[in-house]
């Protein structure tokens, strides 16, 4: 199969075009954030930083980003020592109900967000009658952002072998020992990768977390949402959506660069 | 010997994997089948129940169909499902037609080194917060905003908030998700099969109609599940982008919140969750659900 010169021109302008519409909208974010009009008209006649000063200023914003960084902190410790356990399982043994296991972990983030979030709403409100608040928020990210890590140890311990592990064995270091001296250390930086992604999905998750916050606790996607229809804070919305984009997009980066392969990233 | 008598535990675990097995499960099991399991089930139930209309609490007691028959017989809840299910539809249709083109050109045209690169310029954008995306298109369509300057430039009228731009949103959100499993089923069609298929003298495009996309098949519908699922639970970029119009995920969120009926709000949540199940059932043969 060979390709005119005129097909391959007209695809890779198309594939241009794409990624172009792909990233305009985000960078439009950007530039409205020093937009000096506070209608955020196109294209922007004047530049300025106030936003940002205002939004460095707010309260409410320095309140949300603390928020959501505890729950982002918390929910990727869970994830880790329970998508390593996961992983570590699912890789080394196989067992009866192996594919329901790995289902099972994929679930959460493959129903629709509604279904997810209304399901451990009423579970947590309906039948176990806990009031909501900063911690289940950290549940229900917790157990959406397990698949993270777990997909990271799983395809580094499928990659490593176990041959190092049973050499380990062989030379009569004990269970804890091989895995504190010979697979923690392999996995070392799939741990970082998967939990770099988990900060990542945690810190943006928005629909999940309507459900599941209460009137007290506010990340900061939840702020955006309550102020985006607000014309006096737009502007500060602007702001904190960009510093939102760069605090999720560079953990990704850094995940990417430590795992070695995009493939880790889905 | 005598060194491994000070570690019985070490030795237990060593000697027996199946205990080492469980110790491993145990406790990521009880937190996914405790926390998920057990609450998708009791969603199941709670749609049984209804809500005391005077108390605001649940009545645990009586175990009803109403629900249902709401659902079903409300004009209201019927317009809404087909109207989600139609978004659902268009975006997942222009979101295969763009990701076609784009995914054959990175997988089979582009060199290595530009290959690499795409991939991550289709990635960065997939991991920028969905919220900010949906936001990105308020500012995009807003009065006086990009799509109305750069229309007027061009003679386009802006189609401003609604469910064309719902969709429109949608799609872009979940192009990525949508494009990735393609690149990755069309970097599986080895090359060889279209030289071959040059070489006996068939065009291109009859190439692509009976080698490529006979194989692209469950990557192209591995794509679907994801713009299709996804697009059927959102309510955000509706309220954000979709002036007065409501999606099944509205009507949950309403219900499980500002007008306190759980009940209603887990029936509602069901009708995703069947159409998935439907979806999935329909497409597993086809061996989408190994490409996800």
């Amino acid at each position: 199969m060979t390709f005119s010169t005129t097909t391959r021109r007209l695809l890779a302008v198309a594939t241009g075009l794409v990624l172009l519409v792909m990233y305009v909208p985000l960078l439009v974010v950007v530039a409205n954030s020093f937009n000096a009009n506070q209608a955020m008209t196109w294209p922007p006649t004047d530049l300025t930083v106030e936003w940002w000063g205002k939004a460095a200023d707010s309260a409410g914003v320095r309140e949300a980003v603390w928020t959501s960084v505890q729950v982002a902190l918390l929910a990727t410790l869970i994830a880790l020592v329970l998508g390593t356990l996961l992983g570590v399982a699912l890789s080394r043994y196989s067992f009866f109900g192996r594919s329901s296991v790995n289902l099972l972990v994929i679930l959460p983030i493959a129903l629709p967000g509604v279904v997810t979030g209304i399901a451990l709403a009423n579970g947590f409100r309906a039948i176990l009658g806990v009031d909501l608040s900063l911690w289940t928020i950290v549940v229900a990210h917790a157990t959406f952002c397990i698949v993270t890590v777990f997909n990271n140890v799983q395809a580094r311990l499928r990659r490593m072998g176990g041959n190092l592990e049973e050499a380990s064995a062989d030379l009569g270091a004990g269970v804890f020992m091989t895995f504190r001296l010979v697979t923690f250390p392999q996995l070392r930086s799939a741990l970082l990768a998967g939990g770099l992604l988990a900060f990542a999905l945690s810190f943006d998750e928005i629909i999940v977390t309507t459900f599941t916050a209460g009137g007290g606790a506010k990340t900061l996607p939840i702020w955006i949402l309550e102020n985006m229809f607000r014309p006096i804070q737009a502007p500060v919305v602007n702001v904190v959506a960009v510093m939102l984009i760069i605090l999720s997009v560079v953990p990704i980066w850094l995940a990417q660069r430590l795992s070695g392969d995009t493939d880790a990233l889905r | 010997m005598e060194r491994s008598d000070r570690r019985p535990v070490s030795r237990l675990l060593h000697r027996w994997p199946a205990v080492r097995l469980t110790l491993l499960l145990a406790t990521p099991l009880a937190w996914l089948l405790l926390v998920y399991v057990v609450a998708l089930a009791a969603l199941l139930v709670t749609a049984f129940w209804s809500t005391d209309s005077l108390s605001g609490e649940i009545d645990k007691s009586t175990w009803s169909l109403d629900n249902f028959r709401t659902l079903f017989e409300n004009e209201v809840y019927r317009n809404v499902t087909l109207r989600t299910v139609g978004v659902a539809a268009a975006v997942t249709v222009i979101d295969v037609a763009i990701a076609l083109p784009i995914a054959f050109y990175m997988a089979k045209m582009a060199s290595p080194r530009a290959r690499r690169w795409l991939v991550v310029a289709v990635l960065t954008p997939l991991w920028a917060s969905y919220l900010v995306k949906a936001f990105a298109w308020r500012a995009v369509l807003s009065e006086g905003g990009l799509v109305e300057w750069a229309g007027g430039v061009l003679g386009i009228e802006s189609p401003g908030y609604g469910l064309p731009a719902v969709i429109m949103t949608q799609a872009y959100i979940w192009l990525p998700y949508v494009i990735l499993p393609i690149y990755a089923g069309l970097e599986r069609v080895p090359n060889s099969l279209l030289e071959a298929a040059g070489d006996l003298g068939a065009s291109n495009g009859r190439a692509v109609r009976t080698i490529v996309l006979p194989l692209l098949l469950p990557a192209i519908i591995a794509g679907t599940i994801f713009s299709f699922s996804l697009t059927l639970g959102d309510y955000i970029t509706v309220n954000i982008v979709g002036g007065a119009n409501q999606m099944l995920g509205n009507l949950v969120y309403v219900n499980a919140g500002a007008a306190n009926n759980l009940p209603l709000a887990a029936t509602i949540a069901l009708v995703p969750i069947v159409i998935m199940l439907v979806y999935l059932a329909i497409v597993r043969r086809t061996g989408a659900l190994e490409n996800l």
